[in-house]
Parts: C-alpha cells; sequence; structure tokens
C-alpha cells in the first residue's frame, strides 16, 4: 500500500496536469539514470543509443524506448550493477513489466486492454468458444444430409466458403482497425520524443531491415543474445524467423486462395503443386517448428529474464501457433480420412481463437516493437542536443 | 569487473581503434603521468603486448565496441570491450570452463608458503553454504597471484594514510569503486616471507566521485565529470585546485587525491544551467537550488564564505571564446587559486551541487616483478612463483594514471605470467619426456588437510 503522503503527491501532481509515472515506469526512469552513467553496454542493440541522447526519462520517453527493448538479456549478463548489487539493475526484466502496461494503455477499445493482464484466462477462453462453434456446427452438419457416410467430403460440404469468409471477414478487419489504432495512439504520443519529424524512405527502409532480420536479437557481435546463461545463441533468433516467416507464409497462401477464388474462379481443394498449397504447408511446417523452439526457449529462459508474469501470455500466444499450424497439417495429411470434420473443426477453432486474441495479445509485440524501430531509425538522424564528454 | 577498456598501441587503424597509437607515444603518455616512477623494459613490454592481444582476447571471447559516446577521444588509444568488465568476465570464465579448468567461488586464498623464493603451496579458505569456513591447502609446481590490491582493505588504507593536519584518518573518508575482497593479504603473506615490496602504499587509482556511492562497487557510474564545467569548493567553502588546468580526461585522476587532502576528504562541484547537458549524467541527481545562497544553505555550507568564494571567482573570469573541445580563453585574473580555461560566471539558475568523496579503483603498492612476471625475494626471482595485475601493475605505475592502462598491464602481465608458470612446470617435469601429456603436469594436487570450522 502506498504511503499516504506518495498519493497526495500524486494528487497534487495530477491537479496540475503532470504526468505521474506507473511504479514500473518509475522503475525504468532510476534504473536508466544508472545505465545513462554507465553505458558500457551502447552497442548491444537500440535501446542504449536512444538512452545516450536524453538526460532524463519521462513516460513517452519509457513507453518508447520500453518497446525498443528486444528483451535479449545481454545487457543483464554484463551488467555490473545487475542483483547481487545494491542498484539491482535488470532492464529486460523492467522494459517488459512497462511494456506490457503500454499494450494496455494503447488498447483498443481501452475496455479491452485489462486482458493484457489476464491473458491466460482471455486465450483460453477465446479458444474454448471457438472450438465448441466449429464443433457444434460440424455435428449439426454431421446429423444433415450432406453426411451420408458414402462419399468423401471436401472442407466446404461441411461449411461452405461463403459462410467461412462472413465468419473470420470481421474478425479480422476488427483485429486491423484495433491495432491499428493501438499504432496511431503510441505513434503520436511516441513521435514528438523522438526527432517529432516524420520517418523518411532511408530511415522506414532500415527499420524495416532491423525487424525483418531481427537485427536487435543478434547481441551486437552478430552471435546472437542470451537465453538460459551468459553464453550467446542465435536460436531465438531463428526460431523467431521460423515462426514469423512461416505465419506469413500461411496468410500468403490464404490470400492466394482468394485471388484463386474470386478472381479466376479455381476453388479448393488445391494440388500439392498449387501456390496455396506449396505457400500453406512450407509455411505450416516452418511455423509449427518456429513456434515449438521458441516454446521450448521461453521454457529455458534465464529466471531473472523478462517479467515471469508475462509467461501464460508468451505461452499462450506460442500454444495457439502449434495449435493452428499442426492441425492445419494433420488436415492436409488426414483430409481424406474419416478424421476430417473433427480436424477441420479444430484447425478452424484454432484460428479464430488466435484472431481473436490477436489484438490482446502477445501478437501486439511486433506491433509496437516495429513502430519503435521505426522511430529510433527518424531519431538517429536528427542531431543530438546534448555535447557530452567525459574521460 | 568494472573496467571497460584497454590502451592498445597500433600503428595503423584496427578494427574499433582510429589513426595510430605508435608505442613510443603511449610511452611518453605513461612516462609523463607516472613523472618517471615507472620500469621502461616492463612498461615497453605491456605496451608491445597491447598492440597484439586483442585477437587472443577475441579468441577467448571477447568482443569489442567503438569508443562510448562521451569518450570519442579514446578512440584512437582505447578499446572498450562490449559489456565492460563483467562481460569479459564471463567470456574468459566460459573460456577457462571450455579448456577443463577449475574455478572455485567463494574461496579465499589466506596463506601461502614460500621456500628460498620457491611456491610450495597456498592455503584456502572455502566459504561453504551453511556459513562454514573449510581450510584447504593446494600443493602446485607453480603459481600465478592475480589477487588484486588492498584497495578494500580500510583498516590498511587507515594505517598508509595515518592522521592528517586537522586529527582525522582521511581513509575513513574514502569510497572503493570495486568489490570488496582487495583485501591485500597476499602482499602481506609474502612480505612477511620476504618478498620485495614496490610503491608508496598512498598512491592509487583515485578519482572523485559522488559522495552519495555505495562503500564498494559503485563502479564508473558514481564518477563526476562537470568539474572544467564549474568550481569546486571545500567543507570550508573554499576553492582549492584549478578546476580548469587540461582537459578533464587528463586531470579526472588527480581530484580523488585532491579532494583527499581537503578537510573531511569532501568537497562540493558546483555549475550553474549552463553546464547542463555539457557533461555525462549523473547517477544521483544534482542538489538544485535558485539561487547560490540557498544551495549553500542546502549542501550545508557557510552561506557567506560561499557566496564570498563563489563572488570572488565570478568577478576574476575574463570570458574570450568558451569552447569545452579546446584548452579555451576563458581564464580568471586575480583569483588563487586560478582556473586556467572554461572560466564562465557561475550566474545562471537553476544552480547545482554535487557532493564529491575520494573513490579508490586500485592501489600501486605490490610485489616486485621483473619482465617475466616473477615475484621478487632478496632481489631475486622466484622460479615458480609469478604475479599478475593490480599486485604488481606499481612496477610499471608507480603514481598517475592514464585511461585504460590498468587492464594493459592486466592483460599483458596475465599472459606473460600464465606462460611462464605453465613453462616452468613443463620444462621442471621429469614426466615431459616419458610421453605423458601436458594437462596431467600441470594439474595441481589438492588435499583437503585440515578441516576446521573458523570462527567468522
Amino acid at each position: 500500500m502506498k504511503a499516504l503522503n506518495e498519493l497526495v503527491q500524486e494528487a497534487k501532481a495530477t491537479a496540475l496536469g503532470e504526468v505521474v509515472l506507473s511504479p514500473n515506469e518509475a522503475e525504468v526512469a532510476r534504473q536508466l539514470q544508472i545505465c545513462n552513467a554507465c553505458r558500457y553496454c551502447e552497442s548491444f542493440c537500440a535501446v542504449f543509443p536512444a538512452m545516450t541522447r536524453r538526460l532524463s526519462f519521462e513516460q513517452n520517453d519509457i513507453h518508447y524506448m520500453a518497446n525498443l527493448c528486444h528483451s535479449c538479456g545481454a545487457c543483464l549478463h554484463a551488467c555490473q550493477y545487475a542483483d547481487p548489487h545494491d542498484f539491482q539493475v535488470n532492464i529486460p526484466q523492467s522494459m517488459a513489466k512497462v511494456r506490457l502496461e503500454t499494450y494496455q494503455t494503447y488498447a483498443w477499445p481501452k475496455s479491452m486492454g485489462k486482458w493484457y493482464q489476464h491473458n491466460g484466462l482471455w486465450i483460453a477462453i477465446c479458444l474454448t468458444l471457438s472450438l465448441a462453434f466449429f464443433v457444434a456446427l460440424i455435428m449439426m452438419k454431421q446429423n444433415s444430409s450432406v453426411f451420408d457416410g458414402t462419399k468423401v467430403l471436401g472442407f466446404y460440404d461441411i461449411l461452405g466458403h461463403n459462410a467461412m469468409v462472413n465468419l473470420f471477414a470481421p474478425i479480422f478487419i476488427f483485429d486491423v482497425i484495433a491495432l491499428g489504432i493501438g499504432l496511431f495512439t503510441f505513434l503520436s504520443k511516441i513521435a514528438p520524443v523522438t526527432g517529432g519529424v516524420g520517418a523518411s524512405t532511408p530511415a522506414t527502409l532500415e527499420a524495416t531491415q532491423n525487424m525483418l532480420t531481427l537485427k536487435y536479437l543478434d547481441g551486437g557481435h552478430g552471435e546472437g543474445c542470451n537465453n538460459e546463461d551468459d553464453a550467446f545463441t542465435l536460436a531465438k533468433r531463428r526460431a523467431h524467423h521460423l515462426t514469423f516467416y512461416g505465419f506469413m507464409l500461411c496468410f500468403a497462401s490464404t490470400s492466394v486462395a482468394t485471388i484463386y477464388h474470386y478472381g479466376f474462379g479455381l476453388f479448393a481443394p488445391y494440388d500439392l503443386s498449387s501456390l496455396p498449397k506449396l505457400l500453406g504447408v512450407v509455411g505450416g511446417v516452418s511455423l509449427l517448428i518456429g513456434s515449438i523452439a521458441l516454446a521450448k526457449l521461453n521454457l529455458s529462459r534465464h529466471k531473472d529474464h523478462g517479467d515471469a508474469k508475462q509467461k501464460p501470455m508468451d505461452l499462450g500466444f506460442i500454444a495457439l501457433l502449434i495449435l493452428t499450424s499442426s492441425t492445419g497439417l494433420l488436415l492436409w495429411l488426414a483430409g481424406k480420412t474419416a478424421a476430417m470434420p473433427l480436424l477441420l473443426a479444430l484447425h478452424l477453432g484454432s484460428i479464430m481463437a488466435l484472431f481473436l486474441t490477436l489484438p490482446y495479445g502477445k501478437f501486439a509485440h511486433g506491433i509496437y516493437r516495429g513502430a519503435a524501430l521505426v522511430r529510433f531509425a527518424v531519431e538517429k538522424r536528427q542531431p543530438s542536443r546534448l555535447i557530452l564528454k567525459e574521460d | 569487473m568494472h573496467t571497460r577498456n584497454l590502451r592498445c598501441m597500433h600503428d595503423e587503424p584496427q578494427d574499433v581503434l582510429v589513426e595510430s597509437y605508435p608505442e613510443e607515444e603511449f610511452w611518453q603518455d605513461l612516462l609523463k603521468v607516472t613523472g618517471g616512477q615507472t620500469n621502461e623494459e616492463m612498461a615497453r613490454i605491456a605496451i608491445r603486448d597491447s598492440s597484439t592481444c586483442r585477437p587472443w582476447m577475441e579468441k577467448h571471447g571477447v568482443r569489442f565496441q567503438p569508443s562510448l559516446s562521451g569518450a570519442l577521444h579514446t578512440a584512437r588509444t582505447n578499446a572498450f570491450f562490449m559489456g565492460g568488465g563483467k562481460a569479459l568476465i564471463n567470456a574468459y570464465f566460459r573460456s577457462a570452463k571450455n579448456l577443463g579448468i577449475q574455478v572455485d567461488y567463494n574461496a579465499t586464498a589466506i596463506d601461502i608458503d614460500v621456500k628460498d623464493g620457491v611456491f610450495k603451496s597456498a592455503t584456502v579458505s572455502h566459504l561453504q553454504s551453511d556459513g562454514s569456513k573449510t581450510l584447504e591447502t593446494i600443493f602446485a609446481k607453480s603459481c600465478v597471484l592475480a589477487c588484486g590490491g588492498f584497495e578494500s582493505n580500510i583498516d590498511k588504507l587507515r594505517q598508509a594514510w595515518g592522521q592528517n593536519q586537522w586529527g582525522e584518518w582521511p581513509a575513513d573518508n574514502f569510497l572503493i569503486r570495486g568489490s570488496r575482497f582487495n583485501q591485500g593479504t597476499m602482499i602481506d603473506r609474502l612480505k612477511d616471507q620476504g618478498a620485495d615490496i614496490i610503491g608508496d602504499p598512498t598512491q592509487a587509482h583515485m578519482v572523485a566521485i559522488d559522495a552519495r556511492a555505495p562503500l564498494y562497487d559503485g563502479g564508473i557510474c558514481t564518477r563526476i565529470d562537470c568539474v572544467s564545467l564549474g568550481v569546486v569548493v571545500n567543507k570550508f567553502a573554499k576553492r582549492f585546485y584549478d578546476e580548469g588546468e587540461d582537459f578533464w580526461p587528463k586531470r579526472y585522476a588527480i581530484w580523488g587525491r585532491l579532494v583527499a587532502l581537503q578537510p573531511g576528504q569532501i568537497a562540493y562541484s558546483i555549475t550553474d544551467s549552463k553546464a547542463v547537458g555539457r557533461f555525462m549524467p549523473p547517477v544521483f541527481v544534482g542538489t538544485k537550488a535558485n539561487t547560490l545562497e540557498e544551495l549553500a544553505d542546502l549542501i550545508g555550507l557557510d552561506q557567506s564564505t560561499f557566496m564570498q568564494t563563489m563572488n570572488e571567482y565570478n568577478q576574476a573570469c575574463r570570458v574570450g571564446t568558451f569552447n569545452h573541445t579546446v584548452l579555451d580563453d576563458c581564464h580568471t585574473e586575480g583569483v588563487s587559486p586560478v582556473k586556467s580555461h572554461w572560466a564562465i560566471p557561475i550566474t545562471q539558475a537553476p544552480f547545482y551541487a554535487y557532493p564529491v568523496k575520494p573513490g579508490i579503483t586500485f592501489t600501486y603498492l605490490g610485489l616486485k616483478t621483473d619482465q617475466t612476471a616473477a615475484v621478487y625475494f632478496s632481489d631475486q626471482p622466484s622460479p615458480n612463483l609469478f604475479a599478475a595485475g593490480e599486485i604488481m601493475a606499481g612496477n610499471v605505475l608507480g603514481k598517475g594514471y592514464t585511461a585504460g592502462v590498468g587492464m594493459t598491464i592486466g592483460t599483458a602481465y596475465g599472459r606473460i605470467a600464465g606462460h611462464q608458470a605453465a613453462q616452468f612446470v613443463l620444462s621442471a617435469s621429469p614426466s615431459n619426456t616419458n610421453g605423458s601429456g601436458p594437462e596431467s603436469e600441470l594439474s595441481m594436487n589438492r588435499s583437503i588437510e585440515n578441516t576446521v570450522s573458523e570462527e567468522s
């Protein structure tokens, strides 16, 4: 519980229109003041070069830098002020805590932001309802005329193409709107403290490259970041690449199939040699391997990395990716057996849960970190207002 | 562990190092800061080694980064390790582990046995998880001592510095920038057994650091870098040294000693808002006031003396063209001590004060060694006892300091000592000819001789 005078201070500050830092934000500001006087970690990532452009850390700076942090752990293992030192510096952990607060702060609609705090529950509810919905749908179909046991069924016999579009398109559009508004709000807060100007083409290209290559998981020396201990490893970077590019290939598969369907009148199912199938199978395998590897890395991470409270969110999102990719691949392999209707229900149910939870879960990290990386690329091109000298 | 770079000789640009820093220039720099209290032969060995040691460091996992922001003037002379000293130790530890080297934690060397200059054994106290201690005597064919100076031992610092003219024990107000473990035990034990000792016990790398820093392990972040941008007064609110004598990087290492010689071993670095953003941000927030009078009250200095000092200084400033990056023409006239450069009146509110105390990095008193890192007994080198790091750095560094030279000496003589120790074991071993590998010959004979529980 807060001391009375602290509450009074806060009330006064609020009345004066001052921004009161949350305890987690204040902790980041405290630690960055130590880091800014030390600077040994300057080459690890983008956070420290961003820090050296500042003398003090206000809320918007903290939100920006928290999302710039990739939680690679390099600075923690190098830190002379980490536990057991009295200063108790742990940048990856304190940044992770603020990061979650920023997701909540910028969530749209605002009331949905609270699900970041109870993300495991949120995912469980969405997954249960989605699965129940599709299992029920299939059971209804099984009782109807299409399921007479004599002919091999296709997916669309169970759920028509238009029905699928009607179910998934609104969710997808909502995701884009919700995350888009979050992104816009976040950018409007951090842009003024990161140079103020818009992103030039070179800045955008550099940021895009840093996102697509996960530049800041390379440790600054190319040998990778830390996971279970102070040894460098590229495992996380590679696992994330498999996951991200696998996800994008699956997405491309669906997009191509949609074009085939509406543009050329070519309807699913497609042959293995067809583009949608190739993209889907390669993407699915990549996503499955990548997300299993990410789960393993998450479970074996050093106890001081990140925020332990966020493990359900991290692992929940990874679990949905594993479920989506594995059921998709099983559906392809067992599509002509009696197990197909059930597998289809599982697959569609997990995809629906994935997209329902997209704007209020781990997926948001990509959006906000991407924005922070763009602003970093902009800011570093602006002249610094400081003229610091030392020994 | 708090180190961040090493000073490197190089004849042409090399990865993180720009331009060149030839042997002669490095030697002249060292000669200047030590005032001749050095050993040219040993110094030149360290300097030459600094041009070749980085590939070796990289082989063992150390990674380098360009000079840090705010330290660009060292881009030519100093190579910074990525992540600093702890990252370097992590890399060395990992490399040692991969080579099969055993490292004991919570183990303190408390005694050493030397007969006629020949190392026999060392006694180690192991701290157990239940808090008890176990003694172990380790017999080995050779030994390298790399256990630091005595900077963490307040009693020894107290003895060395004694009492000053005001009856104070100056060492009582020292802060130790590094770990609490550099107790100087081996220096004492070896001195008792006739080892030759070099160096003045009061000489050390000593910096003026924030007085609010912890007693141990404050490290780099507690430094105060605004001295040359303002004035420094002692507890009687008087100035005592030319704050603008030379560039801060060339002067920061003398201010610890200057403050140590002041009453109460405390001083206050005073600046105004013109200095904000021109020096490295300090870890602790400065005392801030809207008037100098208020500032004096807040830091507990006599207001009238303080105002007199500040007014005298402000009136003595002959402001030309202020430029912190050159030895500019802003100086004082008619005030003592003078401020030779960057002297501009402290008049623009808000005003800031940072309290400073002497922060000791490492002491220079140590074991006399030679270019083979051998420890000397009655002017004779030991065949199998070697020393590296702070415990022998005083051979090269009798006084003064220049950034990164401690790591240069440590790295150079660490490699030399290790090499010599291994050479001795290999050459002295009779089994060298009967085909058994060097690994078995290097292994030590460890025996827990007398297990006792010590009172702690």
